[in-house]
């Protein structure tokens, strides 16, 4: 049923239709809207799940942590600040394969302390063998939790998953979001069945410590379960799309991209305004795409080759800086293109919160086009001298 | 031991002959069952009874992190209340996961009141990466990073009281033993888990390698800390101090002088001074807790 909806509510919503039996979560903005929500349903019982209020983001995870090593699925939400205080448990969570599903309301990181949007939270992150989502929208915000929780409990995968949407962009939005009834989401997303947990029937030992003899097979394996999650997302997601319409197969989605000279690549809700921004500059005679990376981790390096070796160039709007080199969507690209001759160009933006505006990817483009890049786009010159 | 199982907590670790924890950690969960979840943190006895492939656990077991194992335990206790099952669950770590690194989950969890029970024991310094000082660490003792020498003698700071921060948290049952006292300890551990809500137990645990003494030593270095007044065991119930081990003091000497951590107090040269600091810590707990059996002249 079409609703008008704030992001955080319809992620929320989405939640609660996922059933997670424990959650547990710290308040930081923007991510307070959705634990307030969840609170509120568990309150009214509308929704049956132990919810722990913790006294930190450490906490929170670990606790998810343990609730899932029990056998039950968990949920927990946060950004930027609270995120890397979980950095630890996060490895912790992959490593010992819990399926545990997050949000992440996309914020960057201090210092200077920001409680604006960029993607450097969950890109930090990106080695730490959690699943990574991005969604464009509040569709896309709520949808992907469904996806996460059937790809992430996967006996195949059995690794953590962040679904992450743009900070007060998405979170704090209103937009027409199409909910799934609880019936509908109970038939595309089973009861969780863990494949193993603590039971005093059957005592296990779970995370034990590993000698140079044992370390590296272990490593070897979860990055063949984060790869071979490509083929659990491409199932998964199709089968949402013969359910309700929104096919979320492909880990890519392609604008207006067949006919390109320029490819532009970005993450999250920007896209929308590159969407726009291409309409327009296509009307002016431009040939300009975009590929929007809908999962980077694993990262879909294949179909960015085959998507972006025809252009005559690509332009990366990366919401991050790995700091001494690139964005860390450029860095992923320029390899998936290793080999071909399409020249990459990098372009750090929207970093805390600045606003990007249809003619800024206008910009962006005809830099593109001179060649110019792999720089700061938006800087305010008169800051810096 | 020929093959035969000493019980839930199963031999052929890796332990330092005379590992008080290990002692600890059998006696547990002799007490505590086989419906038991154990989480333990990062630390000596993490690493000797789970060097995968193996393990001494024979009851659930999960070690995560460090300083997590009560947040951890706390989501546990969550997960099986939503699917109404029994099992208990014992938090253990070492005093550096419980003093310091691992405080602030443990108050988390407290001031929650999940139904578990924490037990740390106290080999009073972080031995798992080589002797250095905790905040369980005793005045004047020599680790390696509080050394004994020409302008120090040892640890600086008294132990900080970590039994009466948890029943200041509103924990329905403290407790404090020793690996001296077996019986003791096993009853305190069935106490705490009857007891309905998150109930602490420090466990006194000599460690030979890290205090300096032979590993046939232990239980004899555990009762002298008792006699001396340096450990006192005791219980509290709702805050109050309800049952507490005395004894006829004898001076601190005795306890330090077995020790190599202390032996800066009398080599080269006897340090008086620092000796009595030492003993004076000893009397306070002394008046403190009413340890001392007044003999009939």
């Amino acid at each position: 049923m079409m609703e008008f909806m704030e992001g955080s509510h319809a992620v929320a919503h989405a939640v609660k239709y996922c059933r997670p039996e424990v959650i547990a979560a710290y308040p930081i903005t923007p991510q307070t809207h959705i634990v307030e929500a969840l609170a509120d349903m568990v309150a009214n019982c509308q929704l049956d799940a132990e919810y722990m209020t913790v006294e930190s983001e450490f906490s929170a995870l670990s606790a998810c942590l343990g609730a899932s090593a029990a056998g039950s699925r968990v949920y927990s939400a946060t950004t930027s600040q609270g995120l890397a205080l979980m950095f630890e448990v996060c490895f912790n969570c992959a490593g010992m394969r819990f399926p545990v599903v997050m949000s992440i309301v996309n914020r960057a990181m201090g210092a200077p302390l920001s409680i604006w949007n960029d993607q450097q939270d969950s890109i930090s992150l990106r080695d730490s063998g959690w699943l990574q989502f991005y969604a464009e929208d509040n569709q896309e915000a709520a949808d992907l939790h469904y996806l996460a929780y059937k790809v992430a409990e996967d006996k195949n995968v059995l690794l953590p998953a962040f679904v992450c949407f743009d900070g007060f962009i998405l979170s704090h939005t209103y937009e027409p979001v199409d909910m799934l009834t609880q019936e509908q989401v109970d038939n595309y997303l089973p009861r969780y069945s863990p494949v193993q947990r603590l039971d005093s029937e059957n005592p296990l030992s779970f995370g034990l410590f590993a000698s140079p003899d044992y370390y590296m097979e272990f490593r070897y394996q979860i990055d063949q379960a984060m790869k071979g999650a490509a083929k659990n997302i491409a199932s998964a997601g199709s089968e949402f799309g013969e359910m309700f319409g929104r096919d979320y197969g492909d880990m890519i989605e392609s604008y207006r991209l067949e006919d390109a000279d320029c490819a532009l690549v970005a993450m999250g809700s920007i896209c929308g305004t590159v969407k726009d921004a291409i309409d327009e500059m296509r009307k002016d005679g431009k040939k300009v795409g975009l590929m929007r990376l809908r999962t980077f981790r694993p990262f879909p390096g294949k179909e960015v080759r085959s998507a972006l070796s025809n252009v005559s160039r690509v332009a990366i709007l990366d919401k991050n800086i790995s700091l001494g080199a690139k964005g860390a969507v450029a860095l992923e690209v320029k390899d998936a293109l290793y080999g071909t001759q399409v020249p990459v160009l990098d372009y750090i933006i929207a970093l805390g919160g600045r606003d990007v505006r249809k003619k800024d990817i206008r910009a962006v483009v005809e830099m593109a086009e001179k060649g110019k890049g792999d720089l700061f786009y938006g800087l305010r010159q008169e800051l810096l001298a | 031991m020929s093959g035969e199982s000493c019980g839930l907590f199963e031999y052929g670790h890796r332990a330092c002959g005379g590992c008080a924890a290990a002692l600890a950690a059998r006696t547990i969960l002799d007490a505590a069952g086989k419906d038991t979840i154990v989480v333990s943190s990062t630390g000596c006895m993490e690493v000797f009874s789970t060097p995968y492939p193996e393990t001494a656990w024979k009851v659930p077991w999960i070690h995560s992190l460090f300083e997590n194992n009560s947040a951890v335990a706390s989501g546990i206790v969550a997960s099986l209340k939503k699917q109404g099952r029994k099992e208990k669950v014992i938090a253990l770590g070492g005093d550096g996961a419980t003093f310091d690194i691992g405080m602030l989950c443990i108050s988390g969890a407290f001031e929650r009141g999940h139904d578990f029970v924490y037990i740390c024991y106290d080999n009073e310094a972080y031995m798992n990466t080589g002797i250095q000082r905790s905040g369980a660490t005793p005045y004047d003792a020599s680790t390696t990073t509080s050394p004994a020498g020409k302008c120090s003698s040892g640890n600086r700071r008294p132990k900080k009281d970590l039994p009466m921060i948890l029943a200041a948290h509103g924990a329905p049952y403290v407790a404090t033993a020793s690996v001296a006292y077996l019986p003791d300890l096993k009853k305190k551990v069935e106490k705490a888990l009857a007891t309905e809500g998150p109930c602490y137990l420090q466990v006194h645990a000599p460690c030979c390698t890290g205090w300096g003494f032979e590993g046939e030593k232990t239980i004899a270095i555990g009762k002298l800390a008792i006699e001396t007044g340096l450990w006192v065991n005791y219980e509290m119930e709702d805050g109050k101090v309800t049952r507490v081990k005395k004894v006829v003091r004898k001076p601190v000497e005795t306890y330090l002088k077995e020790q190599r951590r202390f032996r800066h107090l009398f080599k080269p040269a006897r340090n008086d001074a620092e000796i009595a600091k030492v003993q004076a810590v000893a009397d306070r707990n002394a008046e403190r807790f009413g340890i001392d059996i007044k003999l009939k002249k």
